[in-house]
């Protein structure tokens, strides 16, 4: 399927879930905040949420330090 | 007739005045006399133009008085509106306590601040606190510390911790939101609970100011409606990389400012 990351086309297996492409891109759940076709996700409840053609995912990716 | 400044205040003299006889004229007892921004050590007559400002060594002005002097050196329109100001700052780290100085400084009427820990030694490497105030509840050493540079801001504080269900009960009526966290998992936790429960409050949040790269890539950054990102969103406190005043001051600095630019009704980026 393909899908938008960060404003770009990516292709994935169909039936990825978030928890699934946080893995693959090595991000921790608890340190992003995910925007999923514009609304705001809570993370730790969206683990196991299915992704799906053309949605549209933006990840927000915080570091350490204030 | 010549027009002066006496204290901020426009003021029209009728006839040639010295520096000494308008003190005695307008019965200040003040012993510190500045002309134009340097200290007047002789007497001399005053000209067309002239800034004069006399003040009596340790007075402490009242909240109408200090409005009128701090105003003078702010852009005009800006004081008014951010009088009536109330900012919410979760986290009075080296983050939140530049923020909240700047913010009192500039004259911002209200702000809540939260945080749930205490002055350590290592924090006096880059946040806003004092030797003597080590073992006391940021929140408590901040308040004192604001109260001291403009008493007459009101500030609210909440010593604990933040979470998705007190965050609204904290933060109450606030014009815009400060994610000034220090952990990764909070700021995450705050920014979804605040986008989530109050979109319609600007939230500034910060992620990556680290070590001592370079300033200029420290930057504001719009993500969505009302939300805006500072920092250079990769350089993550971590052994060898530690946190340092210079970087994580230029972070609260465009903290500040974006929260002023959204309370005058500009961009923030």
């Amino acid at each position: 399927m393909n899908m938008h990351v960060n404003g770009e086309n990516h292709q994935f297996d169909a039936g990825l879930t978030i928890g699934q492409l946080l893995k693959q891109l090595e991000l921790q759940p608890d340190r992003v905040v995910l925007e999923l076709n514009q609304n705001i996700l809570n993370t730790t409840d969206s683990i196991n949420t299915e992704l799906h053609e053309k949605d549209k995912l933006e990840i927000i990716q915080f570091v350490g330090g204030g | 007739m010549i027009k002066i400044q006496l204290n901020e205040v426009p003021l029209e003299l009728q006839s040639e005045i010295s520096l000494h006889q308008l003190r005695d004229q307008q019965q200040l007892d003040a012993d510190i006399l500045i002309i134009n921004g340097f200290p007047a050590l002789e007497d001399r007559q005053l000209k067309d133009g002239d800034q004069v400002v006399m003040i009596k060594r340790g007075y402490i002005p009242d909240a109408e008085q200090l409005e009128t002097l701090m105003m003078a050196r702010h852009t005009p329109g800006v004081h008014a509106r951010i009088a009536q100001s109330r900012v919410g700052i979760a986290g009075a780290g080296g983050l939140g306590s530049n923020i909240a100085i700047s913010l009192a400084r500039v004259g911002v009427g209200q702000l809540v601040i939260a945080d749930f820990d205490l002055v350590e030694p290592s924090n006096l490497n880059r946040q806003q606190y004092f030797i003597d105030q080590i073992g006391q509840p940021k929140v408590t050493a901040l308040k004192e510390n604001l109260q001291r540079i403009n008493p007459y801001v009101k500030i609210d504080t909440f010593n604990g911790r933040i979470t998705p269900q007190n965050l609204n009960q904290v933060f109450t009526d606030i014009d815009v939101m400060v994610e000034a966290f220090d952990a990764p998992d909070q700021k995450a936790m705050l920014t979804a609970a605040h986008l989530q429960q109050s979109p319609e409050c600007p939230l500034v949040a910060a992620s990556g100011m680290a070590g001592y790269a370079a300033s200029n890539s420290i930057q504001t950054k719009k993500i969505r409606d009302n939300f805006y990102l500072i920092g250079d969103q990769i350089t993550a406190a971590q052994p060898g990389q530690g946190l340092m005043a210079p970087r994580v001051s230029i972070a609260a600095g465009h903290q500040a400012n974006a929260v002023l630019r959204l309370l005058l009704g500009e961009k923030p980026e």
